[in-house]
């Protein structure tokens, strides 16, 4: 048995929880990217790579957002402004309540990351990293991190996890800062990894699976109904079935991965 | 406190509050939340002949006050439902189940219905008449007083346990189609579906939604229902069941005073997995605030 947190051991069951948050901050860390930090019962998020979903006051569905980091009863998320609801999460301020499902996902098997896990995180794909990377260091991992994004601006918590111990690649598709192009234009320059883990978009993931041929997890995204495996709204088909993301994923294997858009 | 139990079609229901078909799965991601036994009963997730994995990706999209869906009735088929399902459900619920079924000809629903009728677990068959009958030019059954009958009496030959129609809103006169239902032997008839919608993304200038159109549902569609509930419970006989858009104790009172004899809760259960819990726990209150005692009196009680 591999020395894994107890919080994030296997033998946990997958369940959800419905509770209020209390925001403790909410910060800007990159172009349109922000910080929130949130205390209340993380007692739910069993492993890294799991989501929340979140209730915002005015819009009909929850907003699922990846788990950057649990501490305790902190419960940090990473994300981007892209619509409505999340220019909304912007605007919350320090004290302010959420109701938040925890617990959805099944995460990553840390179980099957071997000696030297690679992680690669593209844009917003890159919070998840966090907490896997923390638990795997914990568990005397070697761990090494690239960070693709569009543009040196947009890059976030490059100290936070060089502070963990982990190597942190950057990747720019502009330039601007690191080696110039996708995450998959660095792999050759990280040295020797025993798995890949990984979270981004569809494309990235798409490169990553054809340039690479070691044991990989992969963390999709899909438009979800419920997010909690009810509605089927965000169904894909697999080697082993159909799969919900939101319940039976995110993270996928790479045997069982069918490419079918 | 007051009587919640109501008959529908001959069985009791402890309360009338049922999850309405394609937001419950098949219960067991609720059971995990709360105890599903408080509820009336719950409508499982539309089964049809043969399994189907639905429509594209993305099969979500948002709106005011409601939501637009295009799962296309993925399910694994009637036979895995009796064989997997069905077990799995019996050891979080103990009440009869609403059978939900979909077909895309005649046969196919004789097929289905006939199966889930002699499973001991399943109460009622509702049957969705809203999908394209193949045979027919892909209009769907629910659109036509004679398809949906020619289901109803197909479905009745083959069948012992109440048979309630679902129909959709997406007609002219619903009316007709409930009579003809009614006529055709139908012991009850649930409504509304979900109404016609789309939605396009002004970046892409796309459809939000891989199959173009879905399904809207949520809170907005409430009082197009409530008006097809009271159109439809003043034409027919029969026991109707009222949904679209009901997300609170108050809007089951309102349904049933439009003529429902048990309330559907559809997206609600969606955004607040707790939704069907806390509206029956609150049924009592409200029914202490408007004076009811017993909640079969006001079905249809809309003056």
């Amino acid at each position: 048995m591999e020395n894994f947190s107890q919080k994030f051991s296997k033998t946990k069951k997958q369940k959800m929880k419905q509770s209020v948050f209390r925001v403790i901050s909410n910060r800007a860390v990159a172009k349109n990217t922000y910080e929130m930090k949130l205390s209340g019962d993380n007692s739910h998020i069993t492993a890294p790579g799991q989501f929340v979903n979140i209730r915002l006051d005015g819009f009909y569905l929850r907003r699922p957002i990846s788990v950057c980091d649990v501490e305790g009863d902190v419960l940090t998320l990473i994300y981007k402004v892209v619509g409505k609801g999340t220019e909304k999460m912007a605007e919350m301020v320090g004290g302010e309540e959420l109701d938040i499902l925890t617990g959805l996902g099944n995460g990553y098997d840390l179980e099957k990351s071997g000696d030297r896990p690679l992680l690669v995180g593209g844009g917003v794909g890159l919070p998840p990293m966090y907490l896997l990377a923390k638990e795997l260091i914990k568990a005397g991992k070697q761990v090494k991190v690239i960070a693709g994004f569009g543009s040196a601006d947009e890059v976030f918590y490059k100290e936070e996890f060089e502070k963990l111990g982990a190597s942190f690649t950057v990747t720019t598709v502009d330039g601007t800062l690191g080696i110039r192009g996708f995450v998959t234009d660095a792999l050759g320059t990280v040295g020797e990894y025993s798995s890949i883990m990984t979270c981004g978009p569809e494309p990235m993931l798409k490169a990553l699976y054809s340039d690479t041929d070691c044991p990989a997890q992969f963390s999709f995204e899909e438009r979800m109904g419920c997010g909690f495996g009810a509605c089927m709204g965000c169904s894909c088909k697999t080697v082993t079935g159909y799969k919900r993301i939101c319940k039976d994923g995110p993270i996928l294997c790479r045997e069982e991965i069918l490419w079918e858009k | 406190m007051g009587k919640m139990s109501v008959n529908l079609c001959g069985i009791e229901l402890d309360n009338p509050v049922i999850p309405a078909s394609g937001t419950y799965g098949f219960g067991y991601e609720f059971a995990e939340l709360y105890d599903i036994n408080m509820l009336g009963t719950f409508s499982f997730k539309g089964t049809t002949k043969d399994p189907r994995f639905g429509n594209p990706t993305p099969r979500i999209a948002e709106c005011p006050m409601g939501m637009i869906n295009s799962v296309g009735l993925q399910n694994p088929g009637v036979e895995k439902v009796i064989s997997e399902e069905l077990p799995k459900l019996k050891k979080c619920f103990n009440k009869p189940v609403m059978a939900n079924v979909s077909g895309f000809s005649v046969d196919e629903y004789v097929y289905t219905c006939e199966k889930l009728d002699k499973c001991e677990q399943v109460g009622w068959l509702e049957v969705n008449v809203s999908c394209p009958n193949v045979h027919g030019g892909g209009m769907s059954f629910g659109t036509s007083p004679e398809a949906a009958a020619e289901v109803t009496r197909a479905v009745k030959k083959v069948t012992t346990k109440p048979v309630i129609i679902k129909l959709s809103p997406n007609v002219t006169d619903i009316v007709s189609i409930a009579k003809a239902c009614e006529d055709a032997g139908a012991d009850g008839i649930s409504l509304i579906n979900t109404l016609l919608g789309m939605r396009i993304d002004l970046k892409t200038r796309r459809p939000v939604i891989a199959n173009k159109m879905g399904g809207f549902s949520g809170s907005a569609i409430f009082p197009v229902a409530v008006r097809m509930v009271y159109q439809v419970a003043n034409a027919v006989k029969i026991p109707v069941v009222g949904m679209g858009g009901v997300s609170s104790a108050e809007d089951v009172i309102e349904m049933m005073l439009a003529g429902a004899t048990a309330v559907e809760v559809g997206a609600a259960n969606l955004i607040n997995p707790y939704a069907c819990k806390e509206i029956i726990e609150d049924l009592p209150r409200v029914m202490e605030k408007y004076r009811i005692d017993d909640l079969t009196d006001i079905i249809g009680g809309v003056k």
